[in-house]
């Protein structure tokens, strides 16, 4: 199985159609030891149980980012190497990113309230994650904005490289603005200084969200294919007859 | 009333569709909302103070905007010509298409307003007037901004010239579109006066617009 | 029913494009209208139809409908079709039937009329060129207008989509209807020519 065995879109529906009840099945467990374990995490001494909104929160916004990174891999699939199904797995991947960066908006603002006292902060990093959910949206109206796929792939294709380049210039920016007009108040999760306690379920929720999204991911690449597919097959009826 | 429900429901229905304009108007009044946090600073309560007032320019710009496209996609095709052959009064097709377009680029803007008035900090009862001022005011900006766009297409120029041409115009209703939300949020007006004024500026335009862009468009096409 | 201009003088741009311009044309009848590019052939359909006004002269209508006037009892095929991309054939022509109002025909066989009976569902936008203007010319049975204003009107159309055309204009006249072309090719049905722009 090589790249090129993939590039058959016929072919990648055969082997997703029968990698995915796996990947949802591995998905489905890995998704309930997780919450399990993070229920039984012990409650923080500052923070109580709100802390366990971590277990979701940290992943998505791991996930908010990585979709863009899968993304900007697609993009010069599209356009260095021109790949077959790049532009697919770059149109399937913005609404997840999209959701997983919304998730990680709310799940933050939803943290953020018991701490701050107001459900929006503009601290550094939930303002820059806001806007990477804008650059989301503008990317799926692109998408949208254009009836033919095969156009639309190279223009989202232009903007989700520029997107990434500019990405961690936006961060600086943003960071820089912030601490210029507040001293950071915020809560600083201490990293690698996380209880072995928080850590494993943690751990196991990241998993089991990137595995969410290969599922989903997959899933939404087969919807697109078949998409295009009823849109050959609707073009070739338009032009069947005509007399 | 057949020839207009159908009008709107074609209107609307394309707005939806691939392609359609509705929700970047959404998209484009969440970000200039965003935008300005970063011009102004982060200081939650000027954002506070402020909330009112950025929330109306963005809904004014993002309605302006999506104007621009009214009656140049019909014009472009040739609709135009035919709506403008057709039994149904100008005036009348013109109001229809302005309540369409409000259907499906104004009504989201005010959906979306509690959203922005979390990250503007405002609380239920100010983000509330908010919603309510846009209710009220935002039909006199669609209906105001339709002169502008069949100017536009008479002239065969649209985007900024549009802007140009329709934001003057809106000066009023912004005036108490704010001044209203203010006074709900921290007095000392009485809520009631300028919302009352807001509405009757609506109104007005309700009127004055689809006589005027009918106007424009009699005479300017060529 | 009879449609009769005299002394139509057209100014577009500061430019005359003709003057003194009279003709004529009663029910049943077909009028072609001829002449180089540039010459006032769509400015002429555009005259009729209202969308332009009249430097000079005058255009009426004796014996239509009841208190139509002139243009909301024609229909016009221009250059542009005014089909809508996103929405389905069948949803641009159900469109256009309810808002040109007036009886109410099956739409189903206004699209076998013209051939397009296999892509009823499809996007507008998958259509070529011939196939949209077949559509518009479905808009014309769709809707009932006594006078039918074309231009070009078969640009675009292949040889059996001319044949198919030209029947169909062939029931219009024969139902009394009348037929204003602006044309370069023959329109393959009997008109009378009406030659514009020699003059100048």
């Amino acid at each position: 199985m090589t790249l090129i065995d993939l590039a058959n879109p016929t072919r990648f529906l055969n082997l997703t159609s029968r990698v995915l009840p796996w990947l949802a099945a591995a998905t489905a467990i890995l998704l309930l030891i997780g919450l399990y374990q993070a229920a039984m995490a012990p409650d923080d001494y500052q923070q109580g149980a709100t802390v366990k909104i971590m277990f979701v929160h940290v992943p998505n916004a791991w996930l908010a980012m990585f979709v863009w990174g899968v993304m900007s891999v697609a993009a010069l699939g599209t356009l260095v190497w021109r790949h077959p199904l790049a532009d697919v797995a770059a149109k399937a991947a913005a609404p997840i990113g999209a959701a997983f960066t919304f998730l990680a908006l709310v799940t933050g603002s939803l943290w953020g309230r018991p701490m701050w006292g107001t459900y929006w902060e503009w601290d550094a990093r939930l303002t820059s994650v806001l806007i990477l959910f804008l650059m989301y949206l503008g990317l799926i109206a692109l998408w949208r904005a254009v009836e033919d796929p095969s156009r639309a792939a190279r223009a989202a294709a232009v903007l989700t490289l520029v997107g990434a380049l500019n990405l961690p210039i936006i961060k600086f920016s943003v960071d820089w603005w912030n601490t210029l007009h507040q001293p950071a108040s915020v809560l600083r999760m201490g990293g690698s200084s996380l209880d072995r306690s928080f850590l494993i379920p943690l751990l196991v929720m990241a998993v089991a969200f990137s595995l969410l999204f290969v599922t989903l991911h997959l899933a939404a690449m087969r919807n697109e294919i078949l998409r295009r597919r009823v849109r050959s097959l609707q073009m070739m009826q338009a032009s069947r007859r005509s007399a | 009333m057949t020839a207009l429900a159908a009008l709107i429901r074609r209107d609307i229905r394309i707005a939806l569709r691939v392609g359609g304009g509705a929700l970047i108007g959404v998209l484009f009044f969440l970000t200039v909302v965003v935008l300005m946090p970063f011009a102004v600073g982060p200081d939650l309560a000027l954002l506070t103070r402020l909330g009112p007032a950025i929330l109306w320019l963005g809904a004014l710009l993002a309605s302006l905007l999506t104007l621009d496209r009214l009656f140049m996609a019909d014009h472009e095709d040739g609709s135009l010509d035919l709506i403008v052959m057709s039994r149904t009064p100008l005036e009348l097709t013109c109001a229809a298409k302005a309540l369409a377009h409000w259907l499906a680029a104004g009504v989201p803007l005010i959906l979306a307003t509690p959203v922005l008035g979390l990250l503007l900090n405002l609380d239920a009862t100010a983000t509330a007037a908010v919603a309510l001022t846009l209710l009220a005011g935002t039909p006199a900006l669609t209906f105001t901004g339709m002169i502008g766009a069949a100017l536009a297409v008479t002239l065969h120029r649209g985007g900024l010239l549009l802007a140009v041409l329709v934001l003057p115009l809106s000066i009023p209703v912004l005036i108490f579109g704010v001044a209203a939300s203010q006074a709900a949020i921290s007095g000392p007006l009485a809520f009631g006066t300028p919302f009352s004024i807001l509405c009757a500026l609506s109104l007005v335009s309700l009127v004055i617009g689809p006589f005027a862009a009918a106007a424009s468009l009699r005479h300017g096409l060529d | 029913m009879r449609l009769s201009g005299s002394g139509v003088r057209c100014v577009r741009g500061g430019r005359e494009v003709f003057s003194g311009l009279d003709f004529s044309a009663s029910a049943g009848e077909a009028l072609a209208v001829t002449g180089r590019n540039g010459s006032g052939k769509t400015s002429l359909l555009r005259l009729i139809a209202g969308l332009l006004t009249p430097e000079g002269g005058s255009i009426g209508l004796e014996g239509g409908t009841g208190e139509l006037t002139l243009p909301e009892q024609a229909h016009l095929l221009g250059h542009r079709d005014a089909l809508k991309p996103a929405l389905s054939v069948l949803e641009n022509l159900a469109f256009w039937r309810e808002f040109l109002g007036g009886e109410a025909f099956d739409l189903a066989e206004c699209l076998a009329a013209v051939g397009l009976d296999h892509a009823a569902q499809l996007p507008a936008a998958f259509l070529s060129a011939g196939q949209r203007r077949r559509l518009s010319i479905a808009r014309l049975l769709a809707a009932r207008r006594p006078i039918w204003l074309l231009d070009e009107p078969t640009n675009a159309l292949d040889t059996s989509g001319q044949a198919m055309f030209a029947a169909l204009m062939g029931d219009h006249l024969a139902r009394g209807g009348l037929i204003i072309a602006a044309t370069h090719a023959p329109l393959g049905i009997a008109a009378r020519e009406l030659r514009i722009g020699d003059a100048a």
